[in-house]
């Protein structure tokens, strides 16, 4: 469970948030909303450990995330809003790697599957700078497709640059996540319906 | 991979998975840009060249200077290359990840700190002997020159890995690089080219190489904590 209590953010010298509190339980959603530069990216860094906060303190089963370390790293897959593609590599040499690094030991097989599934069938083996937006992103949601899968996703704005029939793929994943137990925090922009026990909405705007 | 590792630790094997993979990582995409290793390597063959003929054909002043010269051509060859080390991956949001990897951050380090070596230390190692012919360099100064550079190249790749963690993201962070790592090279440069010029005399040169091997071993231990807080403080 990812407890979060009177979590506050400073950006520069500028207060982004304060006071954010909520928990994520097994199954739970939470849909952080807000506008540009309201501190969504931050919170999701935050919520990852990359950002120290400047008040409050987010807890993993009960123990502060700086106390647990790898403990909690193994635990969590975070998307950024960058891809973290390495442009000269292939889709699926970007995926191999990325996975083996956080010691998911997957076969090529699987990643060849999981690309197949985000439709790039056809188009592992070309190096990413290739592809479009779309398809690159394509690639590093990919990597929620492969096995095992983390319990607690941090997606920031996963959307983005997506086509429709992709949304619809990635939304299928994250309700199938969910019903396992799993838990998510994303922010997007775009309204899209996924269906979970028990979803939340924190708005950021002050 | 798992099962070769069955006689390990659990955690020792994946921690030697993870360093496996960092240096696979690097070392495959150098491999796709050639032409930054090569240019690399081509700065120091020709840094060296040019001094012979700035300064004349005269052989005892040519190898005078030579060992000061090598060492100063390996220094510049070796931080031309550091800008590169965490930048596109902070660039392409892949140094996140990587710092979100489920094992300590220095070991990630250590991995990008071997791949840098293997790219850009170890060539210029090997072509090393060659530019010294040019000095006139006698055989035993050779033999220890490549022993210096063997011993001295890893600890550039180390201290200067401190450096590029601290200038990831920041403007105009190649020109800072050398403000912050050429001043801790200077004991790289003092002892692998003395170690040089004691051969060149006649003289033993295991002092020499001996405090370089200590500087290493010392720099193996250090740097790597150096640069992961470094990197954690320039991704905050």
């Amino acid at each position: 469970m990812l407890e979060v209590s009177s979590l506050g953010c400073l950006r520069g010298e500028r207060r982004l948030f304060a006071g954010v509190s909520f928990s994520l339980r097994p199954g739970g959603l939470i849909w952080i909303q807000g506008g540009n530069g309201s501190g969504k990216t931050t919170l999701l860094r935050t919520l990852c450990g990359l950002t120290h906060a400047m008040a409050g303190e987010v807890r993993w089963s009960g123990t502060p995330i700086q106390l647990l370390g790898e403990e909690y790293r193994r635990e969590l897959t975070y998307i950024g809003h960058a891809n973290g593609l390495k442009e000269d590599l292939s889709a699926q040499e970007n995926l191999l790697v990325a996975a083996h690094l956080v010691g998911q030991p997957v076969s090529r097989a699987e990643v060849a599957g999981a690309l197949q599934g985000s439709g790039l069938a056809g188009r592992e083996h070309l190096a990413v700078k290739f592809l479009s937006q779309g398809q690159r992103r394509r690639v590093t949601l990919a990597r929620l497709r492969l096995m095992p899968p983390r319990t607690l996703w941090l997606l920031d704005e996963p959307f983005n640059a997506l086509d429709t029939h992709a949304v619809a793929g990635m939304r299928k994943i994250m309700e199938n996540h969910l019903s396992q137990g799993g838990m998510i925090a994303l922010t997007t922009h775009q309204d899209v319906a996924i269906q979970a026990a028990d979803v939340q909405t924190l708005r950021l705007d002050a | 991979m798992s099962k070769l590792c069955g006689w390990m630790p659990e955690d020792a094997g994946e921690m030697m998975q993870t360093l496996r993979y960092v240096v696979f990582r690097d070392v495959l995409l150098a491999m796709r840009r050639r032409a930054d290793v090569a240019t690399t390597l081509f700065f120091f063959v020709i840094v060296a060249s040019l001094f012979p003929l700035g300064v004349g054909p005269e052989p005892k002043l040519l190898r005078a200077m030579a060992p000061g010269i090598l060492w100063v051509a390996a220094l510049l060859a070796s931080m031309l290359s550091l800008g590169r080390l965490f930048a596109e991956d902070y660039a392409d949001g892949s140094l996140e990840q990587l710092v979100l990897v489920p094992e300590p951050l220095a070991l990630v380090v250590i991995g990008k700190v071997v791949a840098h070596w293997l790219v850009s230390g170890l060539p210029l190692v090997l072509i090393s002997p060659v530019i010294a012919l040019q000095f006139d360099l006698p055989r035993d100064a050779i033999v220890t020159l490549l022993l210096a550079l063997l011993l001295g190249t890893p600890l550039l790749s180390l201290i200067g890995a401190i450096g590029a963690a601290l200038t990831v993201g920041v403007r105009g962070g190649g020109v800072l690089i050398s403000l912050l790592v050429l001043p801790l090279y200077v004991p790289v440069l003092i002892f692998g080219a003395g170690a040089v010029d004691a051969s060149a005399m006649g003289m033993d040169a295991s002092g020499h190489l001996s405090i370089l091997g200590a500087l290493l071993l010392l720099g193996m231990v250090l740097a790597p904590w150096a640069t992961a807080a470094a990197l954690r403080i320039s991704l905050e």
